[in-house]
């Protein structure tokens, strides 16, 4: 059988504000560049980050001092030490320069109004004059300075239509409702991928001289998550199946604070970052007795934690989704909710049937975020094959290490997207596209036997949707914010027996064109190896580090385990093959990071009792 | 026990034009809170594995999921079935082209739109890394944010007539984006580009009034006064050139 064959320089796999950003950046060095989008661009999860961009602009009174240095310090801190500090370094140079460049492609950024306010704590603050119409910035957690840009309630919008907005004038071709279910490789250069359109069902293959992965997180593993429903890993699972590149600090998850019960829809950060209140069941505010400095503005870790801490004494309020707490923003007042944080509003009428003016919103910590991903080096290409490079939430680039900051992860679409699109295009320029076509058409031969077999239920009658829900709820059960390695264990028991069924599947719905059924067949035994990769590091990683918390090794531990760990999978496993790597420290030694359980004292082997 | 909830949903594949279209009736136990996001997913995880529809966000934020419900265009996300009486009769929207069931392809429309439209920032100043923001007042930040928060789902454009009959309209959602781009100070098009972009029938002088736009518009952006603003502009320049 001939496949359509479609030759590229440049194929960037992913339209959210990483990917387009990365192909802007090599159309603008003359390259031809294709976009694979699982949805139009515009309807990518980017678009769902409503809180802002971390950048040192230091425009707003509470920002004034501010400098990259200090966004390092933040960074590092809220990474536990686990990030690549000349990353981190290079990341909040760029960002002030990023996000100004996205004010004159159109962003609408909200700008400085000079004048005294006073805070919801009742401090009095002083916009100047000299900083009027400037780039403003508000409150996030785990920052010693209000830095994070934003558009009234829409940053993540405003972004990727600014962002597509470039990607349509340079005339940029985006192929949407395609998904790449498979890189086609030599075993050490990347060739392209093979790709499945999700309009006709057909398969077909792209070549590029490289190819770039950025197709957003593995939220969707996880049965209640903050993330839109396309998020299922898909390019770091394609990733992890060439047996030779391998994905980076997969346990690393990282859960929000203010999902919203029992949607799961996020409650933005900018909540708490504009004066919101955590509240218990007797209405206590409980988050400044764990945290007196920090109070709800701590890491999303430490805060997600120490709610979880709380209901666990039975201060939760009950409810049929289980206990949860309640978030007040009340006292914030109708003019300000209704402009700033009109987007909450809006959610809360439209999925509760509350309105956050005069009513609490229900929330409880909830699947965020994945610091994990496809490992790249310092200019994005990924370990293991040429011409494959990696960008945003798909990546461990590693900006983040063990926890992400609120506003680092807008920022890093658009400082990677736009370095990495930088590296993309000189190695692009001085490569050359080599490739047996045999080889290439069996990539895409093999695609269509699984596909064949799906169709045929010759090889079982698993249900997807039943085995999709156990691993969704396995994750939840066992590998959440609390974990320790009884409970693990269990769940790598569990993923390799669901990875089993996985491959007998056997469809009820014919599996002709693009049918939806077949698209989530072929994807669940992918996800599936993720979540091992996600359990078993979990499950090996004898520390607490970030988002990594262990209860029955609480102490983070820099003697044994300050590195990165490395998850491959080589063909026909039942497990990832784990190796590790240090971290780079360039700058700052490891230490306490103020806030949160106490982690400096940390040393070897300190095993709970 | 709850109740039993009757949908009627319409079916079509356009690979298999053999198969004429119909509607195929499902019923649902309807759960507190229930919405068609979640109504479809039971549908099809338990019931019909092979029913087409598109949900992304599933929080009214990204635009992928209108369709016509009892008659109406808007986000299934955001649709309780509480507030549905009766059989919920759900329809692709109209105008855009059906990839099958109740997917249709917004994504190539208003691509074509932007491209129609211009919408980007036409500018001549080159970006300087190491330079300073121009300067804005956060009101006109407001402004241009008011427009710019269209998800382009494409109700306004189901439900108008205009656009039902003529494909080259441009809709509410084209009349919005020329507004936005207007308020902008940071774009230097003249009132003649912009004429040229959008007065004419295709544009701001094609629309008939009836407003239903503005109705089934799920982010309540003011697509009235914005078309009373576009017009208002396009007269100035047609009566005195500016």
């Amino acid at each position: 059988m001939n496949y359509t064959t479609i030759i590229t320089d440049v194929l960037v796999v992913g339209a959210g504000l990483a990917g387009e950003r990365a192909a802007i950046e090599a159309a603008s060095h003359g390259l031809d560049v294709i976009i694979l989008s699982l949805v139009p661009p515009r309807r990518s999860h980017s678009t769902a980050a409503q809180g802002g961009c971390q950048a040192a602009l230091g425009n707003c009174a509470m920002g004034e001092g501010d400098s990259t240095d200090i966004h390092f310090n933040d960074t590092v801190k809220g990474s536990d030490w686990g990030c690549d500090q000349d990353v981190a370094r290079l990341f909040v140079e760029t960002a002030p320069k990023a996000v100004r460049q996205m004010a004159l492609w159109g962003v609408p950024w909200s700008r400085v109004v000079a004048g005294k306010k006073v805070l919801p704590d009742g401090r009095e603050i002083e916009d100047k004059k000299e900083k009027e119409g400037l780039i403003t910035a508000r409150d996030f957690g785990g920052t010693a300075k209000w830095r994070t840009c934003y558009t009234a309630d829409g940053t993540g919008h405003t972004l990727q239509y600014a962002v597509d907005s470039v990607v349509i004038r340079l005339g940029i071709t985006v192929h949407d409702r395609t998904e790449a279910i498979s890189i086609i490789h030599d075993g050490e250069t990347c060739l392209g991928v093979v790709a499945r359109c999700l309009r006709t069902g057909e398969l077909r293959i792209y070549l590029a001289k490289s190819t770039v992965i950025a197709t957003g997180g593995y939220g969707r593993l996880y049965g209640a998550s903050t993330n839109a429903i396309i998020n299922e890993g898909t390019g770091m699972s394609i990733a992890l199946d060439t047996g030779i590149v391998p994905l980076g600090n997969m346990e690393a998850v990282q859960f929000h604070p203010t999902g919203m019960v029992p949607v799961w829809i996020l409650i933005t950060e900018g909540a708490r970052g504009d004066g919101g209140y955590l509240l218990d069941k007797n209405l206590h505010r409980f988050m400044p007795d764990y945290e007196p400095v920090k109070k709800e503005l701590a890491s999303r870790d430490v805060v997600s934690r120490r709610m979880i801490q709380h209901i666990r004494k039975g201060l939760g309020v009950d409810s049929p989704y289980g206990p949860h707490l309640w978030l007040d923003i009340r006292h914030l007042g109708a003019k300000h909710i209704n402009t700033n944080l009109r987007e909450i509003k809006n959610i809360c009428m439209n999925f509760n049937g509350i309105d956050p003016v005069k009513d609490l919103i229900p929330v409880r910590p909830t699947q965020h975020y994945s610091m994990g991903g496809v490992r790249t080096n310092i200019d994005g290409a990924a370990y293991g094959l040429k011409g494959l490079f990696s960008v945003g939430e798909a990546a461990c680039w590693d900006l983040h290490g063990f926890n992400r900051l609120g506003g680092n992860s807008l920022a890093e679409t658009i400082v990677s997207g736009w370095i990495v699109g930088r590296k993309v295009a000189d190695y692009t320029r001085g490569a050359e596209l080599n490739y047996s076509y045999s080889l290439v058409q069996g990539f895409a031969r093999k695609q269509q036997e699984r596909i064949d077999k799906l169709i045929s239920g010759l090889t079982g009658r698993e249900n997807v949707y039943e085995i999709r829900r156990e691993m969704e709820q396995t994750l939840m059960d066992y590998v959440a914010i609390f974990r320790n390695g009884p409970d693990l264990q269990k769940a790598v028991d569990k993923f390799q027996e669901l990875h089993r069924r996985s491959q007998k599947i056997g469809l009820r719905s014919g599996g002709k064109w693009a049918n939806p059924e077949l698209t989530a067949a072929l994807r669940l035994p992918g996800m599936l190896r993720l979540a091992l990769c996600i359990s078993y590091g979990a499950l090996t990683r004898t520390e607490s580090r970030g988002s990594h918390a262990r209860e029955d090794y609480p102490k983070r531990d820099d003697v044994n385990w300050l590195k990165r760990t490395l998850a491959y999978w080589k063909e026909g496993a039942d497990l990832p093959e784990l190796r590790y790597e240090p971290v780079k420290i360039t700058e700052l030694p490891p230490g306490d990071r103020g806030y949160g359980e106490s982690s400096a004292s940390a040393a070897g082997g300190n095993k709970a009792n | 026990m709850n109740k039993q909830r009757k949908f009627s949903i319409f079916r079509y594949n356009p690979n298999t034009p053999e198969i004429k279209p119909f509607m195929q009736e499902y019923v649902l136990e309807e759960v507190p809170g229930m919405t068609i996001f979640v109504a479809l997913n039971k549908i099809r995880e338990d019931l019909d594995p092979s029913l087409m529809f598109d949900f992304v966000c599933r929080a009214a934020i990204c635009g992928s999921c209108a369709m016509v419900i009892n008659g109406k265009p808007r986000l299934a996300c955001k649709t309780l079935t509480s507030d549905l009486k009766g059989t919920i009769t759900l329809m692709p929207l109209p105008v855009f082209r059906l990839i099958g069931d109740l997917s249709v392809d917004t994504g190539t429309w208003f691509r074509q739109l932007s491209l129609k439209t211009e919408a980007w920032i036409h500018s001549e100043k080159k970006f300087d890394p190491e330079a300073v923001e121009d300067r804005m007042d956060n009101r006109i930040a407001l402004e241009i944010y008011e427009a710019e928060r269209c998800i382009e789902c494409g109700c306004c454009i189901a439900g108008c007539v205009t656009a039902n009959i003529r494909e080259d309209f441009l809709g509410a959602a084209g009349i919005n984006r020329v507004a936005r781009f207007m308020v902008d100070p940071r774009d230097e098009r003249t009132p003649k580009q912009y004429f040229d972009v959008i007065g004419s029938d295709e544009g701001a002088f094609g629309c008939m009034g009836l407003m239903a736009c503005d109705d089934n518009c799920p982010m309540q952006l003011p697509l009235q006064s914005q078309l009373a603003f576009v017009r208002r502009k396009m007269l100035a320049y047609g009566l005195w050139g500016k």
